[in-house]
């Protein structure tokens, strides 16, 4: 087997080697979240999240996800990049971005529909069936609902290996091996390809769009399809009560000196 | 109504993820088996049927399991899960990267890091990183879950005693290969188990002053931390992140320095037990959240405060 190493020059010490003369597909889901620098505001009804207006962005789990197929693309392992999007109208933007990016082509399944993980994994199923990818790469989670399913289950669904928080990928031309970010340090799993790797935030640091590339994704292909067409149960499992601010903290005090500090944290609070 | 709590382990040891987990459980119902699947793993079931309020422990013993690669443990859970109304296990990575693959393959939609149970079908669970708190209720037959185990009080670990039971293990599904776990470079704990944890802000200027809370760190046996602004201005590496697009922690201790408390870090620290912030700005945003704050210049107060220690 051949190997070079493709990416030195771009990640530092980083490497990852590949076999000579892959094209592989690569499917990228995203999804369109609330933008993580506004604040999350539950609306009086108690039904939800105010998003009426709101400034919406890519999931950046997703960014990761979407930025590793570009860098497989640019070291030449990679053919083409499809993206997919489950959602409102609106959620074309997200998809042009992921254009601008780099991504070839979108698809967009429109629903005003809240789909739970279980359902968006069924929605990928099919459009993984069509479209045939060597590969799927999805965030490890939404900051919204930050449940951390859907990659996992579109894997149990296909059946499909799965990797997880993936910090490292390196593909050969039959499997992956994957380095993963799990609470005790690193794993490293191998798994057979096709799989879907849920991408963690250090595996790469995505990169913004250039203006002339944002121009160039307009006309990049985009196909529309309507949920209701693709004939699948999407109903959902759970029912949301309410949804509540969390209990406040207890307003804190101020101290003077460091020595008092210390003090507090030894003599109060019982915390060193 | 019969529960099963999926135990977490290294074969060797019980993570005491697991304890707060079978509390959770026992929230539930009390008709509660131990999942205990793995390779050469009996130390981990003997310590297991120690655990109290446990009936049973179940063994898979089979190194097809070694590592617990997902497709072969969910399909091992599969396998089982006819007797079974809930099936439980930690919100850690172990039990994030296991139970969709079941839940999906059950044809169940999994409710994720719980932080309270109202009924046998309704959870409550934040979302929004902890800016907001729902409440879902499940209509499907098996409620699958992972719990949030900062939020319930960890089972006693001795007084149990459950029965131990081998199980039958399916094959090797052939899809994927454990190669192997390489303990964080550091020397310090981890950011996401660390019972104290130092953060830097921008107000830490550069990477090499993060020099300054390393020490003040070791002398807490605090793992180092980082805000959002940090990593992007290049002083830390990202596995520091603190915040809702990095980790979301609850230690006992958390101290914030240099930190002015942008929503996204405040989402991934504010569950913590104790938090205390030193920033020289009266106005930061950290200060709302606060038990104990401290206005100063870090580049002394640091300093300082390693030397008190």
């Amino acid at each position: 087997m051949i190997e070079y190493h493709f990416r030195d020059w771009l990640r530092g010490d980083n490497v990852k080697s590949v076999t000579e003369n892959l094209s592989m597909k690569v499917l990228v889901g995203i999804k369109r979240v609330l933008d993580p620098q506004v604040k999350a505001r539950v609306k009086a009804d108690q039904s939800g999240i105010e998003l009426t207006h709101a400034k919406m962005t890519m999931n950046p789990f997703c960014e990761n996800a979407v930025e590793e197929a570009i860098l497989l693309k640019e070291a030449g392992v990679v053919e083409e990049i499809v993206v997919v999007s489950i959602g409102v109208a609106k959620a074309e933007e997200t998809l042009r971005n992921a254009l601008a990016l780099g991504a070839d082509r979108a698809i967009l399944v429109l629903t005003e529909q809240i789909l739970e993980p279980l359902a968006v994994a069924k929605v990928l199923k099919h459009i993984v069936e069509k479209e045939v990818p060597n590969l799927v790469l999805v965030g490890k989670q939404a900051i919204d609902d930050d449940c951390n399913q859907t990659g996992q289950m579109l894997a149990a669904l296909l059946g499909w290996p799965q990797a997880t928080f993936a910090s490292n990928i390196e593909l050969q031309d039959t499997d992956a091996t994957i380095t993963r970010e799990v609470d005790g340090g690193l794993e490293t799993i191998n798994v057979n390809l096709p799989a879907v790797i849920s991408a963690d935030l250090r595996l790469n640091e995505p990169r913004y769009a250039s203006l002339p590339n944002v121009m160039k994704a307009k006309r990049k292909p985009l196909d529309k399809i309507t949920l209701d067409t693709l004939g699948l149960n999407t109903a959902n499992r759970l029912t949301t009560l309410a949804v509540n601010e969390p209990p406040a903290r207890a307003a804190g005090i101020m101290v003077a000196t460091v020595e008092e500090l210390v003090d507090k944290l030894k003599n109060e609070a019982k915390v060193i | 109504m019969s529960i099963l709590v999926i135990a977490e382990h290294d074969n060797i040891n019980l993570n005491s993820a697991t304890l707060n987990t079978v509390a959770a459980a026992l929230q539930i119902g009390s008709d509660l088996d131990l999942l205990v699947a793995g390779h050469d793993c009996s130390s981990v079931a003997t310590a297991a049927s120690q655990v109290v309020g446990v009936n049973r422990i179940l063994v898979a013993d089979s190194d097809t399991l070694n590592g617990q690669l997902a497709e072969n443990m969910a399909n091992l859970l599969v396998s089982m899960a006819t007797e079974y109304n809930h099936i439980l296990v930690s919100a850690t990575t172990f039990g994030k990267n296991l139970l969709p693959r079941v839940s999906a393959m059950l044809d169940v939609s999994q409710i994720s890091d719980i932080s309270a149970i109202v009924s046998e079908d309704t959870f409550i669970r934040p979302i929004y990183a902890g800016n907001a708190m729902a409440t879902v209720q499940s209509s499907d037959s098996k409620k699958l879950i992972t719990v949030r185990v900062t939020k319930f009080d960890a089972a006693s670990a001795s007084g149990g005693n459950a029965t131990i039971n081998p199980i039958s293990v399916s094959e090797d599904s052939g899809l994927s290969r454990y190669v192997g776990l390489s303990a964080s470079e550091s020397e310090r704990v981890e950011l996401a188990s660390a019972d104290i944890v130092v953060s830097g802000g921008r107000g830490m200027q550069n990477g090499d002053n993060f020099a300054m809370l390393e020490a003040v760190a070791d002398k807490l046996g605090a793992a180092v931390g980082a805000s959002r602004a940090a990593v992007d201005a290049g002083f830390v590496p990202n596995d520091y992140q603190v915040g809702q697009t990095g980790k979301v922690i609850a230690p006992d201790l958390y101290i914030a320095v240099g930190i002015s408390g942008a929503i996204q870090h405040l989402a991934g620290m504010k569950d913590s037990k104790v938090i205390v912030a030193i920033n020289k700005d009266t106005e930061a945003p950290i200060f709302q959240v606060a038990d104990y704050g401290l206005v100063a210049d870090l580049f002394d107060a640091i300093p300082e405060l390693e030397k008190a220690l």
